[in-house]
């Protein structure tokens, strides 16, 4: 069979102790035998490891924040175009996935494909809104409030009880005892990642995962269900095993289903001892250990791609059960020359 | 569940892995296999030298310890 030629652009390359899924997403693709790929690293930081990594990106060009907004971001993808060639753009951070979809229009114009939620697909599973999402779909979900001040922690609802869940919009999530740890951890999370922050009952049980994709016309394309065996205190899986559990399948093909989710996504459930399944969050794109699935038999950052080219992708209906991931770190040699290459010249 | 002959026990449904002695792993295999908690006691008794009212008493607080892990149902 041969192989389509392809450039694909991929954020996401801090493979540290709180990874982005970049690094996995390119090893996934990579090992496809659907593909002959040249890899656009695309980086925030200079130490993003992904940058340095033998065999990942062919290229790396750093981006501006995704808050300098929409101009910044299309100025730097076109410059990259031109030089690259860009076939398909795989943004794999949750604070640039917003930027990324509404220049969808501006990157079609210039022949860059993405396959992504939608903005309502986005904007209706963020964990501010999550209370209306079980509302409206039917799944059931931890109370939660968006607080955006002091006035607000005063203000929580008398249905609160402690321990509660204090998150960021985007990332970081801290347990509170007290009123006095809610505002602590609120000054915290909202001077790294904004507002609002989100104050959430606190569901005692085990946490579990799925990883899935959605072809945007209500199929589920491919879903793995994980547990974490090993956290680490930034509460990302050090380690993790596939599970034979039919119930959070059946929740991920009835979310996929009833959103008509497009792309990737990772569901975040407490299974309670009394066997329920709380939806704590919805990730919009396929998690850092995407491998996992891989690793199980469902590859699916290929069937992205495909989706992406327009192709009609077949489902997963089956995935190894009780297949293991554990992560490891390792010291890279780094040659100083191209930590100045991409420091000074914002490429590599 | 999965039971593999040095007595690692995996519940595919949480992910969760236990460890077995021999006699656990021989006593939860009897389970595995349908037989009664009478008939799992005859059979250890011809085995090993044990009064059947110790053997009850480990014997029940295995059982229970499985059906805490959800390993065994409840009766």
């Amino acid at each position: 069979m041969k192989k389509m030629v392809l450039t694909l652009a991929v954020s996401g390359l801090n493979n540290t102790d709180n990874p982005g899924p970049g690094i996995p997403f390119i090893r996934a693709v990579k090992e496809s035998d659907k593909f002959d790929l040249r890899i656009i690293g695309l980086a925030y930081e200079n130490l993003e490891p992904g940058i340095y990594m033998p065999e990942m990106a062919d290229k790396v060009y750093k981006m501006p924040y995704p808050s300098e907004g929409k101009k910044a971001f299309l100025e730097r993808i076109e410059y990259i175009h031109q030089r690259e060639s860009i076939d398909i753009l795989v943004p794999n951070f949750d604070a640039e996935l917003h930027t990324v979809m509404i220049s969808e229009k501006e990157l079609t114009a210039l022949g860059i494909r993405t396959f992504l939620p939608t903005l309502q697909q986005f904007e209706e599973r963020h964990k501010s809104e999550l209370q209306k999402f079980g509302e409206k779909y039917d799944v059931k979900v931890p109370q939660s409030v968006a607080i955006t001040g002091m006035n607000d922690i005063n203000k929580l609802p008398a249905s609160f009880e402690y321990p509660v869940m204090v998150k960021g919009k985007f990332y970081d999530a801290y347990i509170a005892y007290n009123k006095e740890q809610v505002i602590s951890h609120f000054n915290k999370i909202s001077a790294h990642w904004g507002l609002p922050v989100i104050v959430q009952e606190f569901i005692k049980g085990t946490e579990v995962n799925v990883i899935a994709l959605g072809d945007g016309e209500g199929n589920t394309i491919g879903a793995v269900p994980m547990r974490k065996q090993y956290i680490t205190d930034k509460g990302k899986a050090w380690g993790g095993i596939t599970i034979a559990d039919t119930r959070m399948i059946d929740l991920t093909r009835k979310i996929i289903s009833a959103t008509r989710w497009r792309g990737g996504m990772e569901l975040e459930l407490i299974k309670t001892i009394n066997n329920e399944y709380y939806l704590i969050e919805i990730n919009p794109r396929l998690p850092a250990w995407l491998y996992l699935a891989v690793g199980a038999g469902q590859n699916l950052p290929e069937a992205m791609l495909l989706m992406a080219l327009g192709q009609k992708v077949e489902p997963y209906t089956t995935y190894d059960v009780a297949k293991m991931f554990v992560r490891y770190s390792y010291d890279m040699m780094v040659d100083l020359d191209n930590f100045q290459k991409i420091s000074l010249n914002g490429e590599l | 569940m999965a039971i593999s002959d040095t007595g690692f026990v995996l519940d595919a449904t949480t992910g969760e892995s236990y460890s077995l002695n021999p006699m656990g792993l021989e006593i939860l295999n009897y389970l595995k296999n349908g037989l009664t908690d009478d008939q799992i006691r005859e059979k250890i008794r011809e085995k090993y030298d044990v009064e059947a009212s110790t053997f009850d008493l480990v014997y029940f607080d295995f059982i229970r310890a499985l059906q805490q892990f959800d390993l065994l149902e409840k009766s």
